[in-house]
């Protein structure tokens, strides 16, 4: 029994950690932002050296052939350098859906460019994990109409992959003929959602996702997994500019980290966040070695990770004072981030209801 | 990352269930006496595993993970584990008594037949402990002890104190204390109950006059007792927010809500319940992973760091979290207590409820506990001092 990570898991780390840490400062990120991208090119290109795009892509198809817990530990460096480069949707939800769903020719032909980066495919699931407004995605022969809300890393992508009303995955090349795009504002600006309107669209179905809802349910599986260790870093991320500015600001004569209030608002940060980080590697690792449970752990994750979060994030801005309410600072790019993580496939409540079916409790 | 157990602790956690499944009728209340039952897994290797033989313990090596899955299999099998005696007590004997000392007091404590009080808390030293007070002076071959201990959990019914006196009044505030081994009913040592907010009395006020123990009665040298003491505290700090206890709570609250109904519908079929219980249980399950870790890291030697300080302050407060959903859950029902006609479990949870708070306070409160965390872990700087020497 050995739960930590091991020595390659914990070198991983530290090479995303460090390409992050020197390619995409906060300068960098802001940069893009104000620029109105939510990609990175240069850092994206860089991650892409590192085989990121295709972590969990087998290598038979090109990719590195990790795992999930290989994946969180990078969402969760993208996540705590607020890094604007699409990650969640076309580097591990795409895989995924493609690999559970597609027949052998999909997967031959989808694999080896999403593994190299060469494409980008964004995902649109919302359809399944809470309809608002879209009338609802319908299929007919080979073709989409309809509305998907809130397709995540739409912007950058050279295809789609959106589910259906029936829970049907389909790929859709970004220039197909009847389909719009259109740019959703979010409070996050490093990562993008979209609006996608297909009006008798070209699709091709994945094959097997017609038949079995299980393909579309692991892809929203590892979605949430990603945006629950993309707060994880986001919010760790927090905490540690909150100890830093508590032992160098100084008020009343004395680092305001030797102020009762203060401390215990980062002991209290501290306490919540570390158990989380457990939290999410149990999950990660729970989806190929212990596939019963991984459902569970993963609704948990997302939701736990969401409270705790949103924690973490007011109550790092409040250690900051003024400044933390300021762009000059930029804490707020990780507040922001972590609202976002927060409310994109399944907020708390729902998810955590969630949880409840999959135990059978909701009778 | 590997949660598989190897061969031999898997045959380990097969041994024990195989144990706990013939057994299980002999645990106490249903006829045996707790002292038979600990004699009873002493004998198996079960209870005082790593104690060794001469002082009456299983003498097993040392092996982290048997521990775990000794506590894991008895906790499932809702079975009273076995223990080292007194877990404060104990590992001081064994680190830091004298041979005299381990051969007198181990072994009956281990069997249950000598029981233990903490004389440390003071009227006016709680949290600020090394402040205490209650004095001892040398005369002849005796400490003659003076002074009041308070909140002295189970002093009525123990045989024994482990006790801190300032014996060294000119020393700073931290050298100038011992610590001393004091049989309960010395003369000059008055014990008066205090009623606690549970209605039980098992806190006590213990005065002393003019009380008298051997000056051989002293653990580790005179001064010298706030470390011995912080030996102690260390172990006992370990103890409280056990996530397996947490875990099996949980799922007592989860049978709860299958069982009872409100309208004729089952507590867990009401989402706004339902969602409070999923929230739960995600806290649950990461105190749980966090404990793996840190067992992990022990394993190997290892300093957890984070992981092992937050989980006072956490796994109390998680407990005490549990036991308010189960109340709220029973709604009316919550209010009853003892023995009252409808009263679910003997009024368990609402003992719990109460007895979780004392918990959160005791062994070094919340406050505390964050004094901890944002000092030794994360390296915030302390306090201006105003402390006054003794
Ligand atoms: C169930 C239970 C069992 C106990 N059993 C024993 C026992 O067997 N033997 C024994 O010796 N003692 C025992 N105690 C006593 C226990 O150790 C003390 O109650 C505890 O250490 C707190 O001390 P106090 O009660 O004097 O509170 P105080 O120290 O007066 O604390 C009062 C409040 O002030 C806060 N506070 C104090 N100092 C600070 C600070 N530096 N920073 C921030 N906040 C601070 C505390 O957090 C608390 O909220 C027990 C207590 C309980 C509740």
């Amino acid at each position: 029994m050995e739960f930590m990570l091991s020595e390659e898991q914990r070198m991983l780390q530290e090479s995303v950690v460090g390409y992050l840490e020197s390619h995409c400062p906060l300068d960098r990120v802001r940069k893009a932002a104000d620029a109105g991208e939510t990609i990175a090119n240069d850092v994206s290109d860089g991650l892409g050296e590192l085989g990121i795009p295709g972590i969990v892509v087998p290598e038979d198809y090109g990719g590195v052939g990790l795992g999930f817990l290989e994946a969180a530990l990078v969402a969760e460096a993208l996540g705590g350098a607020v890094a604007p480069v699409p990650y969640s949707a076309t580097s591990i939800m795409a895989p995924v859906a493609v690999l559970a769903g597609g027949s052998d020719r999909q997967r031959d032909e989808w694999l080896p460019k999403i593994a190299s980066g060469e494409t980008i495919v964004a995902v649109g699931v919302n359809e399944q994990v809470g309809r608002r407004e879209s009338e609802g995605i319908l299929a007919s022969q080979d073709a989409l109409s309809g509305k998907a809300m809130f397709v995540l890393e739409g912007m950058e992508a050279d295809a789609y992959l959106i589910a259906d009303s029936s829970g049907a995955l389909h790929m859709i090349a970004g220039d197909a003929q009847g389909l719009e795009r259109t740019k959703l504002k979010t409070i996050d600006r490093t990562r993008s959602v979209v609006e996608i309107s297909l009006n008798a669209t070209p699709a091709e179905v994945l094959a097997n996702t017609t038949s079995s809802r299980e393909p579309l349910l692991a892809t929203i599986d590892a979605g949430r997994l990603m945006l629950a260790a993309d707060t994880l870093g986001a919010a760790q991320a927090m905490l540690d500019q909150s100890v830093a500015y508590a032992k160098e600001r100084r008020q009343f004569n004395r680092p305001i980290g030797s102020f009762q209030a203060v401390k215990h608002m980062c002991a209290e940060m501290a306490a919540e966040l570390e158990p989380c980080r457990s939290l999410v590697w149990y999950a990660a690792h729970s989806v190929r070695a212990i596939p019963e449970e991984a459902r569970l752990m993963i609704c948990h994750a997302k939701a736990h990770l969401s409270e705790v979060g949103r924690f973490v994030a007011r109550t790092a801005t409040e250690v900051h004072g003024g400044m933390g309410f300021t762009d000059l600072l930029g804490l707020h790019y990780w507040f922001k981030r972590i609202g976002f993580n927060r409310q994109l496939l399944g907020a708390p409540e729902l998810v955590r209801e969630e949880a409840a079916r999959v135990q059978g409790l909701v009778g | 990352m590997d949660l598989a157990y190897s061969q031999e602790h898997e045959a380990y956690r097969d041994e024990v269930r195989r144990f706990l499944e013939n057994n299980k009728d002999k645990a106490p209340g249903s006829g045996s006496t707790a002292q038979d039952w600990q004699q009873l897994l002493i004998e198996n290797g079960y209870a005082a595993r790593t104690i060794p033989t001469e002082y009456g313990g299983a003498g097993q090596e040392p092996d982290i993970l048997k521990s775990h899955i000794l506590a894991e299999e008895f906790a499932h099998a809702k079975v009273p584990p076995g223990h080292s005696g007194d877990n404060r007590i104990v590992p001081v004997l064994l680190e830091l008594g004298t041979e005299e000392q381990k051969q007198r007091f181990i072994g009956p404590t281990i069997r249950g037949e000598m029981q233990w009080c903490q004389g440390y808390s003071e009227p006016g030293s709680g949290s600020d402990l090394a402040s205490l007070q209650t004095k001892a002076h040398v005369d002849g071959d005796d400490f003659v002890i003076n002074g009041q201990k308070i909140w002295t959990s189970g002093a009525k019914t123990a045989h024994m104190m482990f006790c801190l006196v300032r014996t060294e009044p000119d020393a700073p505030k931290h050298q100038g204390i011992s610590y001393l081994l004091i049989p309960m009913g010395t003369p000059g040592m008055d014990v008066r109950p205090l009623k606690q907010m549970t209605g039980d009395s098992f806190f006590n006020e213990v005065f002393f006059t003019d009380c008298r123990v051997p000056t051989t009665e002293i653990i580790g040298k005179r001064g010298e007792g706030w470390n011995v003491a912080n030996a102690t505290l260390k172990h006992e700090r370990g103890g409280l927010g056990d996530p397996n206890q947490a875990e099996s709570r949980f799922r007592d609250i989860l049978e709860l809500m299958k069982t009872e109904t409100i309208d004729g519908q089952r507590l867990i079929d009401i989402p706004s319940f339902r969602d409070r219980a999923m929230a739960l249980q995600a806290r649950v399950l990461a105190m749980k992973f966090n404990g793996m870790r840190v067992l992990s890291h022990t394993i190997k030697g290892e300093e957890p760091g984070l992981p092992r300080w937050i989980v006072k302050l956490q796994g109390c407060e998680l407990n005490h979290q549990t036991a308010a959903l189960a109340i709220d859950v029973m709604g009316e029902l919550g209010i009853l207590y003892d023995e009252s006609p409808y009263v679910r479990n003997h009024g368990m949870w609402q003992h719990r409820y109460m007895m979780d708070l004392g918990l959160i306070i005791g062994g070094g409160t919340a406050q505390i506990q964050k004094n901890i965390i944002g000092e030794r872990a994360l390296g915030l700087p302390k306090e201006p001092k105003f402390d006054k020497p003794i």
